[in-house]
């Protein structure tokens, strides 16, 4: 099954054809774990191997799909925190850089508030969680204030996309 | 220079609270994994074969981590953003320490929220200790979402705030080994 122009028209919209609607929404939770998965997705949405493939590709390509595979939790190896900062506008762009180059930041955004960075940072143990934390105070001259998880109350089931 | 660091204790506990031993052998799977399985009809051949392990070994090892909660979901995970999510906001509040299980639970359900955690307070400069995620097409959506925590939250709600992203400088998946 190829795309239709009006398909491809609505994903522009934010409006994707159908098969990708599927895609996008249920597999979010129970992506087949097995040998070959995208037969197993196929045979549930009624299409080939070949094409749940090469939609997953194209979604992916286009952003829709960050990635296929297993998300795991916080905290379940290793040490993580939320870490935010507040600094001064004119020193925001660089010292966001620098924060983003860390390989073990994995989200940074920019936020509306005093407290105008914040970030997540994984690392291997608390260690060297702390070490990349201290580097990154070292570098800014900035305090980073820390916010690691107590409690996760969020059954993580997804999100249920809707397109209006 | 820094806040007080609070602890943040290395878990590799279940829902359940028994213990995983994770040995160098699930390391390397997670390792592979962690950003992405190829796109291919048998995505776990190569992982396997990098390992010098079966196929079928990879997949039992992960479904034994998925039992385990290492593995929270396998999934094609959307990109929020892209399919015109743009509001996204991070809404935070300040509810006494005593009632934050029930609250925590009861605001985790709803369905527009996608992260629900308890945090440390940072007094003074930070009184929130609730944070939920929520994602909209709009701030207009959003803050109504925001109004439906807070109608949820009631007396118990002692102050929030709601911080708009204005940019995502960067979004990876999570990099447990690297």
């Amino acid at each position: 099954m190829s795309q239709t122009s009006a398909d491809m028209n609505d994903l522009k919209k934010n409006v994707p054809g159908e098969l990708d609607k599927h895609l996008l929404n249920d597999f979010q939770y129970g992506f087949p774990l097995e040998s070959r998965p995208f037969q197993k997705i196929a045979e549930r949405l009624g299409t080939t191997e070949d094409i749940v493939i090469d939609r997953l590709n194209e979604l992916q390509n286009q952003g829709a799909v960050s990635r296929v595979g297993a998300v795991f939790r916080a905290n379940s190896i290793g040490a993580s925190t939320l870490a935010a900062m507040s600094i001064p506008e004119a020193r925001l762009e660089d010292i966001a850089a620098m924060v983003s180059g860390y390989s073990e930041v994995n989200h940074n955004y920019q936020r509306e508030h005093h407290f105008n960075l914040w970030f997540v940072v994984t690392a291997s143990d608390e260690q060297a969680l702390n070490a990349v934390l201290d580097d990154i105070e070292h570098r800014s001259g900035l305090p980073v204030m820390y916010l690691p998880m107590q409690e996760d109350f969020h059954i993580d089931l997804g999100f249920d996309l809707k397109w209006t | 220079m820094s806040f007080v660091m609070a602890t943040s204790p290395v878990k590799q506990a279940s829902e359940s609270g028994h213990n995983i031993h994770l040995d160098d052998i699930d390391r390397k799977i997670i390792q592979a994994t962690q950003s992405g399985l190829a796109l291919v009809s048998r995505p776990y051949d190569d992982i396997a074969k990098d390992i010098g392990i079966s196929a079928d070994e990879v997949i039992m090892r992960m479904h034994n981590m998925q039992q385990y909660g290492i593995i929270r979901r396998i999934a094609a995970v959307p990109n929020h953003y892209a399919l015109g999510y743009k509001a996204n906001a991070m809404t935070v509040w300040d509810v006494p320490d005593d009632r934050i299980d029930e609250l925590g639970k009861r605001v985790g359900a709803l369905e527009f929220v996608s992260h629900c955690y308890h945090r440390p307070r940072y007094l003074p400069g930070w009184r929130y200790n609730l944070f939920a995620m929520v994602h909209a097409h709009t701030r207009e959506e959003a803050l109504e979402l925001v109004s439906r925590i807070a109608g949820l939250l009631g007396e118990d709600c002692r102050g929030h705030d709601v911080l708009f992203s204005t940019r995502i400088l960067k979004k990876t998946g999570m990099r447990l080994i690297s």
